[in-house]
């Protein structure tokens, strides 16, 4: 679809109107908004389902689980809670206050744009949109090119479930990105890759734009020697439908490697052999339970890892790769070189390295000398190295036991450090990203001291000074010239 | 260069020499040693010993850079200072205490928490007119949040800058805390380098120039920046405590060069000659009848931003709106106190923020219009009201966007530390004081804790639609559906 600058601003230009006429403030008009998001989610969950099996090859279950069934239960949250968030928050005043109160009222910041990303193409669109519209603003959403079925179902569907002077769908590639990113919003919320997210906020700063990054990295998994056979087993099968069967590796919060001890690895190859063959089948590609490659480009930058010769050499699972569908087997590797580029950059594919340590408390060593990852999962059950992890590492999130699964974790804020972006959201954080919580105080017109208008004199001075430490007695001693201060005023 | 051990020679701080700063302090944060509260506090009390052993310097430093008067010194750069520091050594420890959060009954069993933990090294690029307390603020912010940090104090101020510089190498711990000073050549040397975070006080067009270098990194800024901040004075108050509070937020806080005093106000036709007679008799209460003379107004800080303002004033489309002052006095960098009456939206001086002792008035034919002036421009770091009117309050808290509101006074939100303080849209973005300096320096980390037992067989390949009820029976929230789900009921 073309389109020019002056339709775009004239589009925006209206929506800046409509956002003047303060109808988006209202709590009804945002509890209508949810109330559309939902039956656009319920009524037409088929349809969201077929884009994403056609886009990306998504099992239904998965779709459910990761799009579906998660944006129901942030609009389920968000909806429940909305007069609660929106509600002004009284803020503590001294004692002596001057002020007769206080308090921080959430207000919307105006027009925002949102430019999501194609692996979760309703997720990572919809989650900021219901925080965007719960928080009162309007909104433009640019939906990822690269997923064009659900690209176009929403553009074309969702708005009319919603309000469309206030949001709209932009459909496009990179060009109408640059478009959109000339205009000036009031926050821009991306999700994609560091490289975009650099040309995103310099963008932004042109109108001292806010912005929020959602970005990658490399997100490892420490495994620890788990003493216990069933303990060995759920971390394995964690491991695996965390990887393989969230879009097939391809999400920010995906496993992106393995940290394990040398003795422990053998064990924990065989032991992921054997449950991916229960997971997915002798056949992988026939069980329709994974997700393939989204597009040409990607499948060949994933090619270009494993045909690396040592890289070839170091796998020990899977390793066979269907250009024509773009299909990838879940593959395991097991130490490939550190300095080769699969383990340099974001896999983001059905690929997992195991790089195996002297001891797995070196692993914190190896975290903190590569970039801060966006997430850290730890399987172990050792509280000393729980506690170190905690406090010596750093990153977005950090799970121990589990993977991905903090995504729906809504009381957690979602959200990266670092090199994997900035800002943070899900739950009541999306309705305060996109909120600015406006300091509001008041006073009457009774007491009002002397002492803060000049001329200046040692007595006001002394006064200031006292009624800023709350310190009664020595007001009343001060007015009564009891107190000598020991400062001079010449 | 303070801090450095380079030996005594004065050095080019240049790009090379930024980039060895860093490294340096990177591989002292690494140690860890910032992490802990008793660190943190050591040096809090340590910046806190500083600034009370000093404050003769400081007033001393605080005169020769912008004549400010003793009074306004102790009151706004010490006082609040220590306040901020008071406030952090009582609340730190319980600042610092990992968030325990709810977990659903998706996720279940588990536990959750938000670990607040430092960035790692922070730049604070301050400003001029409170050199002090607008750079050991967010310093001393950025340190209970465990950072380590540089400070680059305003050239502008050059008394103030080299007495930071030399108080911070004598009181604090330089393996993480340094002062480079300089002016454009060194502020660009320290932008091009990576920083955790960049805290910036100033003006928007530098604030596009740091949000700039920041992408490259992909460095989270805060910017706290200016803004036409109006004053509405509606007509059934007591306009003597008004006028008293308005000269004690404009010209009280070093003659109208601070970020958040009043730039202009907005009054009704019948009102404004009556507020302009309350407001000349007493600013004649204050400052005498000759201000050039009074000692308890600061000078212009210097001849650029005296030319500037002698350019506001000089606009033919002002010049004959003079309603009380006017005087100069270039050689002394003095400008009296001036109010001028009627003037147009078109002219100079309601074109940029005014930055200094000239109070233009606006006049409306009702109060209320003065929404809709202060909408048509961008939003300010803050908006005061003076009205008796509940209705005209609450309207005006509803629908003015402001980084801060304050109802029948000035400046005062500003010592509140139970407020945020920080600007939206134009007026800059992120906040701090108290709590929200901690905040504004701390990365919250999500920590999620799963144990191995209580695994669900339902989210693991091969998917079937028992499953599948299952998960949405769950993502409900639903026991009954729960149930039925177990049992194949539906």
């Amino acid at each position: 679809m073309e389109r020019s600058v002056e339709a775009l601003e004239r589009d925006l230009k209206s929506v800046r109107k409509y956002y003047g006429s303060g109808k988006t403030k209202d709590a009804s008009w945002r509890e209508s908004q949810l109330k559309g998001l939902q039956n656009f989610i319920v009524e037409r969950e088929e349809e969201i389902v077929r884009a994403l099996k056609h886009d990306l090859g998504k099992h239904y279950v998965e779709a459910f689980r990761d799009e579906v069934g998660t944006l129901m239960k942030t609009l389920n949250l968000a909806t429940k809670s909305l007069k609660k968030w929106m509600a002004a928050k009284e803020a503590k005043l001294p004692q002596i206050a001057l002020l007769s109160s206080a308090e921080l009222v959430p207000e919307p910041l105006g027009l925002v744009l949102i430019i999501s990303s194609w692996n979760f193409p309703f997720g990572l669109s919809l989650e900021p949109l219901i925080g965007a519209v719960a928080a009162g603003n309007t909104v433009v959403l640019k939906p990822s090119e690269m997923s064009p079925s659900c690209s176009s179902l929403l553009a074309t569907v969702l708005p009319t479930y919603l309000d469309n002077k206030a949001i709209k769908v932009i459909e496009g590639g990179p060009e109408v990105g640059e478009l959109l990113l000339q205009q000036k919003w009031d926050k821009i919320f991306f999700t994609g890759s560091a490289r975009v997210g650099r040309i995103v906020m310099s963008a932004a700063a042109v109108h001292l734009t806010p912005v929020t990054l959602e970005l990658g990295g490399k997100c490892p998994a420490l495994v620890d020697s788990l003493s216990f056979s069933w303990d060995r087993e759920v971390a394995a099968k964690r491991i695996l439908v965390a990887k393989f069967g969230a879009c097939a590796g391809q999400a920010c919060i995906a496993i992106d490697y393995i940290l394990v001890e040398k003795g422990f690895s053998s064990n924990l190859v065989s032991l992921m052999k054997v449950w991916i063959k229960k997971m997915f089948g002798e056949n992988p590609k026939e069980s329709n339970t994974i997700a393939r490659i989204v597009n040409k480009k990607q499948f060949m930058r994933l090619k270009n890892f494993l045909t690396e010769p040592k890289v070839k050499e170091s796998v020990v699972v899977g390793g066979s790769m269907h250009e024509n569908d773009l299909f990838i087997e879940p593959t395991i590797l097991l130490d490939p070189p550190l300095d080769s580029e699969i383990m340099s950059e974001e896999i983001f594919g059905p690929v997992l390295p195991i790089i195996t340590l002297d001891k797995i408390e070196d692993s914190v060593e190896f975290i903190n000398s590569r970039p801060k990852p966006l997430a850290i999962y730890a399987f172990t059950k050792n509280q000393t190295l729980q506690r170190r992890l905690l406090s010596e590492t750093s990153s977005g999130s950090l799970v121990f036991n589990d993977a991905i699964l903090q995504y729906i974790a809504d009381t957690l804020p979602f959200g990266g450090v670092g090199e994997c972006g900035f800002g943070k959201y899900h739950g009541k954080f999306s309705f305060d990203l996109f909120s600015h919580h406006k300091a509001v105080a008041r006073r009457s017109y009774f007491t009002d001291f002397w002492f803060r208008f000049p001329p200046w004199t040692l007595q006001k001075l002394q006064l200031l000074e006292v009624s800023y430490n709350l310190d009664y007695l020595g007001i009343l001693l001060v007015i009564l010239g009891l107190k000598r201060s020991k400062r001079s005023l010449s | 260069m303070a801090g450095a051990e380079s030996g005594s020679q004065k050095k080019v701080f240049d790009a090379e020499a930024a980039s060895f700063l860093v490294k340096e302090l990177r591989e002292s944060f690494g140690s860890g040693r910032t992490r802990s509260y008793e660190w943190r506090v050591s040096q809090v009390k340590a910046l806190l010993k500083a600034v009370v052993e000093n404050e003769d310097q400081i007033v001393d430093a605080l005169r020769s850079d912008l004549a400010k008067p003793p009074l306004e010194t102790v009151v706004y750069e010490v006082g609040m200072f220590k306040n901020s520091c008071e406030v952090i050594l009582k609340e730190l420890k319980h600042w610092m205490v990992p968030e325990k959060v709810k977990t659903s009954i998706s996720t279940f069993p588990s536990s959750a928490e938000i670990v607040p933990e430092p960035l790692g090294v922070v730049l604070v690029i301050s400003a001029w007119n409170y050199p002090i307390l607008l750079s050991l603020d967010p310093v001393v912010g950025a340190i209970a949040a465990g950072n380590a940090v540089v400070l680059k104090p305003s050239e502008i101020a050059p008394a103030s800058s080299s007495l930071l510089a030399k108080l911070i190498e004598k009181y604090m711990d330089n393996s993480f805390i340094r002062v480079v000073e300089g002016a454009v050549d060194e502020t660009t040397a320290l932008l091009q380098q990576k920083w955790d975070k960049i805290f910036y006080t100033g003006n928007g067009k530098v604030g596009r120039i740091v949000m700039t270098a920041a992408a490259k990194h992909l460095t989270p800024v805060v910017l706290e920046l200016g803004g036409k901040s109006p004053v509405v004075v509606d007509s059934n108050i007591n306009l003597k405590v008004a006028a008293r509070r308005i000269i004690s937020g404009k010209w009280g806080l070093n003659n109208g060069q601070a970020c958040i005093s009043p730039d202009y106000i907005i009054t009704t036709k019948d009102c404004a000659p009556k507020l302009v007679d309350v407001l000349k008799t007493e600013l004649e209460n204050c400052y005498g009848k000759n201000p050039l003379e009074s000692e308890d107004l600061s000078r212009i800080v210097s001849s650029n931003h005296f030319a500037r303002l002698s350019k506001l004033l000089n606009d033919d489309k002002v010049s004959g709106k003079i309603a009380y002052g006017g005087e100069k006095d270039e050689k002394k960098l003095r400008i009296a106190p001036t109010v001028l009456l009627d003037v147009p939206q078109d002219s100079l001086i309601m074109g940029e923020e005014i930055f200094g002792p000239l109070l233009p008035i606006i006049t409306v034919n009702k109060v209320e219009e003065s929404i809709d002036v202060i909408n048509s421009g961008s939003k300010p770091l803050a908006a005061y009201i003076f009205t008796n009117n509940k209705k005209f309050k609450e309207q005006f808290v509803k629908n003015v966007s402001a980084g801060g509101l304050l109802v029948n006074d000035t400046v005062l939100h500003l010592v509140v530390h139970t407020l945020p303080f920080g600007g939206v849209g134009e007026s800059g973005m992120g906040a701090y004081h108290g709590k929200f300096s901690f905040d504004a320096f701390t990365h919250k980390k999500a920590v999620l804790y799963r144990s191995f037992a209580g695994d669900a067989s339902l989210r693991y390949p091969p998917y079937t639609d028992t499953k599948l009820r299952l998960m949405k029976a769950l993502i409900g929230g639903s026991i009954i559906g729960i149930i039925r789900a177990l049992f194949g009921w539906s």
